[in-house]
């Protein structure tokens, strides 16, 4: 009797979440779901004439025989990770001190802080640094007016550039979580390790280093993700030169309208990130869930 | 194991101060004990002798060394933390070999230091454990084992039985206890459970707002409180306060009227200024007994009434609106409403005077005394 009616519970609860996960379901399936696998679709077939398509590998087989495709692929995915090593190397310290020296009012208010330049769009923000950073801009006049340079200084179009910009972009995305995970460090842990001999290298490297893993790797998958997948700032503060992957997708759909071409690579940058990131998973110990939960 | 010494020690944060002066002594391989209310500055001065505040002014000594600027890892101290402070991520092996590794010992040796402590303290079985995994008392004693291991010249406690449940508390104060005993090291603890305090110490710190109150052994705390804070602080029940005014003054001899009891005459050193004063009189509940037998007498309406079983405490209103507790028998048939009279001998009474400050009992009674 028991029994039935907590089958008959069971029942009711199990449809009660199939109701409230129809919205997420039905999104994760016609945004992210669907879209992949026509992308994946498209990639593998050829255009033989109008409106006459054939299986085939040949999107595949051009982005192995031209060196500008894949060049400009490990150079995004070396940058992105650069980009990404750069963030957590800023971010850390600034998000201990948030997190650990500052109590109350003030660690709001330097939070926001970090916030506050989210509330403008990225193009937006961007533009601010071409405002600054170009020929004309605010910093060469500063460098011409005081002296220190004879000519106009052009800032824009290299690859420091775009770092800044990544870096600058991704910033708060490494800071929330490293925040969150330091806040749940408990003071004493620390006191003990000094306690217990430690410096401030071996306290950091053993203790708050191994705390703060899985914030380390989400604030680092986030901020991977975010960067390889970066068009806007490599485009704008990188000019031309930028050699940015999402550009030659870009190029690909909208340029040279060869939508098997983009797809394929769409494809294969979706291949790379959940590449690396599980390497990267791999390599520090973690496992996604740990580091999402 | 060393001797430590407190010379002047006071901490300010900003304008704030928080220890006005600590004096303090610490003999090789004494257990001391810090005890007081909450905010009386006990943990912040266990913490200036880990190292891990700052010293605003004055001296602070460990085994001969001025210590005020050394880092904790130079101090030969290791505390053991209120909430114990297990690295999660650790074995319990690696927990307490951590500080020897920092200390870059050879393997061997950290191997048999931990397995020693290990065995001490009965967690040969858990080693490969991680701390999630224990129970509270558990990781009471892996917090412990980290301190030992390290071979400090002083451990330092930072309350660390608070955690623990009332069964699992008498117990692991017994395993300290015996820890002190056969380390034979000096140790700071700081509580504030006056049981705690009584039982483990060999000399106790009372505390309050920042100042050492009084320092002494239990027994000397327990009979002779030198403030009437110490006095209401050491002892459970606490002691009976009540207000009494000073009709008489002979040298080693004091005449009290108590309210709503008879005058009596009291063995204290009073000075002739205070005569007439209100002065308070202090008598603990265990003291007192039912019926007229002592030279003090009080009567009082009792309106609470808590059996224990081997004793029974009764809540007595006087006259003047104070309360008294007195410790009667376990078999006591008192009930809520009666009107009883305890009584007690002169030489149990204490007697403070406006300040707080004890006056000098005469030719105390050996069973009131801490002498031996």
């Amino acid at each position: 009797m028991s029994n039935g009616t907590s089958v008959k519970g069971g029942g009711t609860f199990r449809f009660g979440l199939l109701l409230l996960a129809f919205p997420l379901m039905l999104w994760l399936f016609l945004l992210v779901v669907l879209p992949h696998i026509d992308l994946f679709l498209v990639s593998m077939r050829e255009r033989i004439s109008y409106g006459k398509y054939e299986f085939s590998l040949i999107n595949y087989i051009e982005f192995f025989s031209e060196p500008l495709y894949w060049n400009t692929y490990v150079r995004t995915a070396v940058m992105s990770i650069f980009a990404t090593f750069l963030t957590l190397v800023i971010g850390f310290p600034v998000s201990y001190y948030i997190a650990k020296f500052m109590r109350g009012k003030g660690k709001n208010v330097l939070f926001l802080m970090c916030l506050i330049p989210f509330w403008v769009s990225e193009l937006v923000r961007t533009f601010g640094w071409m405002i600054l950073l170009r020929e004309s801009g605010v910093v060469s006049n500063f460098l011409q007016w005081s002296g220190i340079a004879d000519g106009p200084v052009e800032m824009l179009y290299n690859d420091a550039t775009i770092m800044v910009g990544l870096v600058y972009t991704s910033m708060l995305f490494m800071i929330v979580p490293l925040v969150s995970v330091l806040d749940s460090l408990d003071d004493s842990l620390i006191e003990a390790g000094y306690d217990l001999g430690g410096n401030g290298f071996t306290v950091t490297r053993d203790i708050v280093i191994p705390h703060a893993m899985p914030g380390i790797a989400s604030g680092c998958i986030v901020v991977f993700m975010l960067t390889l997948g970066n068009y806007l700032t490599p485009n704008l503060l990188g000019g031309k030169d930028s050699l940015w992957f999402t550009e030659q997708i870009y190029t690909q759909f909208i340029t040279r309208f060869n939508w098997e071409s983009g797809s394929a690579f769409g494809f294969l940058l979706l291949v790379l990130s959940s590449l690396i990131v599980w390497v990267g998973l791999k390599l520090s110990k973690q496992t996604l869930s740990e580091t999402v939960g | 194991m060393a001797d430590l010494k407190l010379d002047q020690i006071h901490k300010s944060y900003g304008a704030v101060d928080v220890l006005h002066g600590i004096d303090l002594d610490v003999k090789d391989g004494e257990f001391v004990v810090f005890v007081g209310p909450s905010g009386c500055g006990k943990s912040t001065l266990l913490r200036i002798i880990a190292g891990l505040e700052d010293i605003t002014s004055g001296d602070l000594m460990i085994d001969g060394d001025l210590v005020n600027t050394k880092s904790p890892r130079d101090r030969g101290i290791a505390m053991v933390f209120q909430s114990y402070a297990l690295y999660p991520h650790m074995t319990v092996y690696k927990n307490m070999a951590f500080g020897l590794k920092l200390d870059k010992q050879d393997k061997a040796a950290i191997d048999a230091r931990v397995r020693e402590a290990a065995r001490i303290l009965q967690l040969d079985q858990l080693l490969d454990r991680r701390p999630s995994e224990l129970s509270g008392g558990q990781r009471q004693r892996v917090a412990i084992g980290r301190a030992i291991v390290r071979q400090p010249k002083v451990f330092l406690f930072d309350e660390p039985l608070s955690n623990l449940d009332a069964a699992l508390r008498v117990q692991t104060r017994l395993e300290i206890a015996k820890l002190h005993q056969e380390l034979k090291s000096t140790i700071v603890y700081v509580t504030h459970d006056q049981v705690e305090a009584m039982t483990l110490a060999d000399k106790i710190v009372v505390m309050n707002g920042g100042n050492v109150e009084q320092v002494g052994s239990p027994m000397q705390l327990y009979h002779h409180p030198q403030t009437r804070f110490v006095a209401g602080f050491i002892g459970s029940p606490a002691m009976n306060f009540t207000k009494v005014s000073i009709d008489k003054v002979e040298p080693g001899k004091v005449t009290v009227s108590i309210p709503g009891g008879t005058p009596s005459v009291l063995p204290f050193d009073v000075d002739q200024n205070e005569l007439g004063n209100q002065v308070e009189l202090g008598i603990r509940p265990e003291h007192l007994s039912l019926g007229d037998g002592g030279e003090l007498t009080v009567h009082g309406e009792v309106d609470v009434v808590e059996k224990l079983g081997d004793s029974t405490y009764l809540y007595l209103k006087l006259a003047n609106g104070d309360r008294v507790t007195v410790r009667a028998p376990g078999h006591s048939r008192v009930k809520i409403g009666e009107t009883v009279t305890a009584s007690v001998s002169a030489g149990a009474a204490h007697l403070f005077s406006g300040g707080g400050k004890a006056f000098a009992k005469v030719d105390c009674p050996a069973e009131y005394s801490a002498d031996e």
